[in-house]
């Protein structure tokens, strides 16, 4: 298929020859030469940096392989599979999961809305507004974990301490099961808020001006104006961000070790982080490819459906 | 259309009431939503502040019960222990920075030379499966990291590429060309390709007409998503801790995490290097404030 490149991109002269059949000709193929050498290196890289990879993965998925006990590996097929599927700790580690994706992305999706719209409807600093807004979301996990870590502690932390200047009783938050759970859920909303609110932005600055003015000729209501004009044009959009925040919080795994380390017990243990301990702190690798690979099989799914939603938004 | 013709019925009779409850009605509900603003801004920065003020407190006042919000001594010490160790010299903390700025740029300038040329590819010419190319591509980057991670470490240990810059940088590169290709694509496709056509008319190569012609109108989006890279990977983590270990190796992010291993935690230390380690990514973000929409989507929302 590449073959024919490399020839015509060896006669230089070719181009500027004045002969009209000829040029033509050796751009066509200079064009696909040059497409294939200038995509093949990213795709190369891709294919040896993730691909290889998890097939590498998928294969060890099948087997008893432990990295730290060496060895042979030995084909189990798919024991290894009905294990996880199979595992109360599994199914435990899934509804925390989904409490937690579920919890964190609809707090999110709620507070960052109501933001942007506050702010939509400002007229002044909106710019400056939407810039400190902003900053969490920028924030490496590990600087926000620890420092939540710090605020939430249950001696010195200052969130205790504001409680307490209220009259308010001391809250363990990161050493009680079921307030630690909530503690990552309230940290991942403040991180992520912003990100929602930005997009939201986007939708609500691009709602046409004339839509709210025939509106308001017509007298509508405010609500009746946000519900039919409003919500229906931020909400492809909004959609679009909440997808994304959900594969992002399904993924996550860093503010997980950092803050909780999955406990107190494992009240905080999420699916990544229960891969991470099967695969770093038990070696059962074997194990830990075919758990992952079911992971990857759900985030594929879901960025499928995200991908398939979003060339449909672009499409209109 | 029904219910808003029901609207402007009912509020007919009351119509000279309305301009002013209305106005009185628009006054109080803009202090509202002014209160409520500040209000969100404020639990919304408070901690960057926090961690800000921790960071200029004396350990004293850090660990004060009640906390000090405002009567505390200001000391540049803990900024002090970030660089300097203790018996003079370098602080692991300030290699591991070095070594931050170090695989963050050279990841972010090869994810650069790969991903723009790519994208300039797929915006000109007709490849096949092009779409799918695209989604895979962009579907690579949201594997879980912590997933990848796992036969990523089985294969540096074949190589030898476990505990070294070279394996980080190209993990982070893997990782950032499917958000250049994204991201660049856009600015591509904004670029005329006319203005190619024009000059292969002039006798200019494709190569060339790229080279000179498209390349520096595409330079801006260039190093916007340049300063997005470099951020993705300045902030990573999870790679970054299970691939490396040795001080002179290990990247910032681990390196402060590592802070809170022992039995007694320097949180004012903690505080100081986060700041140093951050203030760089907001400086950049800012800078690039205009494409944060694209940035953060990974180049799959424009507007």
């Amino acid at each position: 298929m590449s073959d024919p490149a490399p020839l015509t991109t060896d006669h230089p002269g070719q181009a500027a020859s004045a002969t009209p059949p000829a040029p033509g000709r050796s751009r066509r193929l200079s064009d696909r030469g040059l497409a294939v050498a200038f995509i093949s290196p990213a795709l190369l890289l891709l294919l040896a940096m993730s691909v290889f990879p998890l097939l590498w993965a998928l294969y060890l998925s099948f087997t008893d392989y432990s990295a730290t006990r060496g060895g042979p590996a030995h084909f189990i097929w798919f024991e290894n599979y009905t294990a996880i599927l199979t595992s109360a700790q599994v199914h435990l580690r899934a509804l925390t999961t989904l409490i937690y994706v579920f919890g964190a992305v609809t707090l999110q999706t709620v507070l960052g809305f109501a933001i942007a719209y506050l702010i939509s409807r400002r007229t002044h600093g909106r710019g400056l507004l939407t810039t400190l807004f902003l900053v969490p979301m920028m924030l490496s996990p590990v600087v926000v974990g620890l420092f939540w870590r710090f605020m939430l502690d249950a001696q010195f932390g200052v969130i205790n301490s504001m409680l307490g200047s209220l009259g308010l009783g001391q809250v363990e938050w990161l050493t009680r099961q079921r307030t630690a759970l909530i503690s990552l859920i309230v940290v991942d909303t403040w991180q992520w808020t912003p990100f929602i609110m930005l997009i939201a932005l986007a939708g609500l600055t691009a709602v046409p001006k004339y839509l709210y003015e025939a509106a308001s000729i017509d007298r509508a209501s405010e609500w009746f104006r946000f519900r039919t004009i409003t919500l229906p044009l931020v909400w492809p959009l909004l959609l679009i961000a909440v997808l994304f925040r959900a594969i992002e919080a399904f993924r996550l795994f860093d503010l997980v070790y950092i803050l909780t380390s999955g406990g107190p017990g494992v009240s905080t243990e999420t699916l990544s982080f229960h891969v991470y301990k099967v695969a770093f702190l038990g070696f059962n690798t074997g194990t830990a490819s075919a758990y992952g690979i079911l992971m990857v099989l759900i985030v594929i799914v879901l960025t499928q459906l995200y991908l398939r939603y979003l060339n449909k938004l672009k499409e209109d | 259309m029904a219910v808003s013709v029901d609207e402007a019925v009912s509020t007919g009779p009351v119509r000279d009431h309305t301009p002013s409850a209305r106005r009185f009605g628009g006054r109080g509900r803009f202090v509202l939503e002014v209160a409520l603003l500040t209000v969100l801004a404020v639990v919304m920065l408070f901690p960057v502040l926090w961690m800000i003020e921790t960071s200029i407190k004396e350990n004293r006042d850090v660990y004060a019960i009640p906390a000090k919000f405002f009567d505390f001594k200001v000391t540049m010490d803990h900024f002090k222990d970030v660089f300097v160790a203790s018996g003079g010299g370098r602080s692991t903390l300030s290699v591991s920075f070095l070594n931050s700025v170090v695989v963050a740029g050279v990841s972010t300038a090869l994810a650069t030379v790969l991903g723009v040329p790519a994208a300039w590819a797929y915006s000109r010419f007709a490849v096949k499966a092009k779409k799918d190319q695209l989604f895979f591509i962009l579907s690579t980057r949201f594997m879980p990291p912590v997933v990848v991670v796992i036969p990523i470490f089985l294969m540096y240990r074949q190589v030898g590429l476990i505990d070294t810059q070279l394996g980080l940088i190209l993990i982070y590169t893997a990782f950032n060309v499917p958000f250049t290709i994204w991201m660049m694509k856009g600015f591509v496709d904004e670029v005329p390709a006319e203005y190619e056509d024009a000059a292969m008319l002039d006798g200019y190569t494709r190569l060339q007409a790229f080279w000179r012609f498209t390349l520096p109108l595409l330079l801006p989006g260039i190093a916007a998503t340049a300063v997005f890279a470099l951020i993705f990977s300045w902030n990573e983590f999870v790679f970054a801790t299970f691939l490396t270990s040795s001080d002179n190796v290990r990247t910032a992010p681990p390196a402060i995490a590592g802070l809170i291993g022992g039995t007694t935690v320097d949180w004012g230390l903690v505080a100081a290097a986060s700041v140093v380690f951050a203030l760089p990514v907001l400086v950049f973000a800012y800078l690039v404030r205009k494409h944060l929409v694209a940035g953060v989507t990974l180049g799959a929302v424009r507007r």
